[in-house]
């Protein structure tokens, strides 16, 4: 069956922001395995002196809201501080995209879990106290 | 432009066909069941119909049932042939891993309302079930044997007459769920040992709403629709006239161009896979090659982008195609025929399925060919389980 889509969620899926890797990260995240049908992998660059996100690239495997989620987020995180980003919540994420289906909204929380995975690897990396977080079992 | 590569999802009426329907809706409106002579028109465009459908089938027109869709047929084979069986202590059923859900849910309700017992045989990487298996599953107890004639996700055509002869040998009715295989393939019900067969219409450029149940003489499952006296006492419900009409009429124009039809779409289908096998690396093709395939039918993995992805990119170029992937459905396990094929989970997740039919023409073929490829290395480029799986490559 067809679902229907936000112009939003097509825009953001038709031509996606951010995609791409960045090089020597600052902190990398990934959420989601094969068997559900959605990975995504989340980089980041962060200003150690600012600790401003200056820039965010996402790969996604996974149908068109996880492809929009990942591209909503990543736009969503750029240019703020990892204490900012780290609320970013993935009610947020879907209500920038106009909303998602009902069955879909776990990409949005992929999102979220992705970008979270990203910033406690920055935050390891840097010596600061690892955020435990609880992931969804999709 | 827009290309309609989905003719297995449905197929557009044909202008003959409507032609051939439109009376029905007005000017000989008249309830086949009434008495006066007004309505025996009506009787005998019915009557008509069932010839024509029983002559595509090589079976008797008594053994033609119209029903209101191939869904139905399916659930009065099952349900009626397990009911009738209960009563002689029978409550086994065997079918397959990779049949419609028409079949797969009719047999977990059956399973869960009324105990019985159900096989759901294996099959082999090509889709392919063995007769072995078959001829092991049965029991004293088994009641029917439904197999599909071919199905409708990968297009492989199962060994429906040598189950159908093992099955006759053993006194166990056959049936085969050929709402797919009827539109393309030559089916002979005598020949092949079929004992019980549904279709429908709209798979053959006849009308929705309208299919069919053949029923060999002297099998009595318990009727599905309980009501009036109309299908000779086994199917209640006012015909759908117009629609048993075109349904006669599509099967007519369909037998006359059978032939020709499967040379013209496995020329296409073959140059649609092998296009795609040249273009696209690391492209899959499910399912089985050359005859044991449907003439229409291609279904493709590949690997590192998900099928509803791939969907939408093409819809925004104007083709219309379809996926086994979960996410382009209200669930969200994917499809369960790929996984009985053996594949992946990211495999059966990134398929895709373009069927052809009389809308499609070698241009067609052709456009596809030549937006698939960059669509499909477009996403997998910013797939992180593609970057995954080159790696992997890399080692080998």
């Amino acid at each position: 069956m067809a679902l229907d889509y936000s112009q939003k969620v097509m825009d953001h899926f038709i031509n996606p922001r951010n995609v791409g890797e960045i090089e020597n990260a600052d902190g990398i995240g990934e959420a989601g395995n094969p068997k559900c049908g959605d990975i995504m992998k989340i980089y980041l660059k962060v200003n150690p002196e600012t600790n401003i996100i200056e820039d965010v690239k996402f790969k996604t495997f996974g149908c068109a809201s996880a492809i929009a989620s990942s591209s909503m987020a990543t736009e969503m995180i750029k240019g703020r501080t990892v204490e900012e980003a780290w609320n970013l919540t993935n009610r947020a994420v879907a209500e920038a995209l106009d909303g998602l289906p009902p069955i879909k909204m776990h990409c949005s929380v992929l999102a979220e879990e992705a970008i979270h995975e990203a910033l406690n690897d920055y935050r390891a990396k840097h010596g600061m106290d690892v955020i435990p977080v609880e992931h969804h079992e999709d | 432009m827009f290309v309609y590569m989905d003719h297995t999802a449905t197929t557009p009426t044909s202008p003959e066909v409507l032609q051939a329907m439109m009376p029905y809706f007005g000017e000989i409106f008249g309830n086949p069941s009434s008495v006066y002579s007004f309505s025996r028109k009506s009787r005998q465009a019915i009557d008509k119909a069932r010839s024509q459908v029983a002559a595509a089938l090589n079976a008797d027109p008594a053994e033609i049932f119209f029903t209101g869709s191939g869904t139905e047929a399916d659930n009065w084979a099952l349900k009626g042939t397990l009911e009738a069986a209960k009563l002689k202590g029978k409550n086994h059923l065997i079918t397959t891993q990779i049949e419609h859900h028409a079949i797969l849910h009719t047999a977990e309700y059956l399973h869960k309302y009324e105990g019985v017992e159900v096989t759901y045989l294996p099959v082999n990487s090509e889709g392919l079930v063995s007769i072995e298996d078959v001829r092991n599953a049965i029991t004293d107890k088994t009641a029917l044997v439904s197999v599909m004639f071919a199905n409708n996700e990968v297009g492989t055509i199962e060994p429906v007459a040598e189950i159908g002869a093992l099955c006759r040998e053993k006194g166990i009715p056959f049936h085969t769920d050929a709402v797919q295989a009827a539109a393309h393939l030559n089916i002979d019900v005598k020949a092949m040992n079929i004992d019980m067969l549904s279709m429908s219409a709209h798979k053959m450029y006849g009308p929705k709403g309208v299919g069919a149940l053949y029923l060999r003489k002297g099998l009595h499952p318990e009727n599905f629709i309980h009501g009036g006296a109309q299908e000779r006492k086994h199917r209640a419900s006012t015909e759908n006239i117009a629609g048993i009409v075109g349904f006669g009429e599509a099967m007519e124009i369909l037998k006359g161009r059978i032939d020709d039809d499967k040379a013209t779409n496995s020329a296409r289908r073959d140059r649609l896979i092998s296009g795609i096998l040249e273009r696209i690396p690391h492209a899959k093709l499910n399912g089985a090659t050359g005859e044991k395939r449907l003439p229409n039918n291609v279904n493709f993995s590949f690997i590192g982008v998900e099928g509803e992805t791939l969907l939408l990119d093409l819809d925004a170029r104007g083709i219309s195609a379809s996926t086994g992937s979960a996410c382009s459905s209200e669930s969200l396990d994917p499809s369960h025929v790929l996984l009985a094929l053996g594949l992946k989970h990211e495999m059966a997740h990134g398929s895709l399925r373009f069927t052809i039919g009389r809308l499609t023409d070698d241009s067609q073929i052709d456009y596809v060919l030549d937006v698939l490829p960059e669509i499909v290395a477009r996403r997998r480029a910013m797939s992180p389980l593609w970057e995954d799986y080159m790696k992997s490559q890399e080692g080998k």
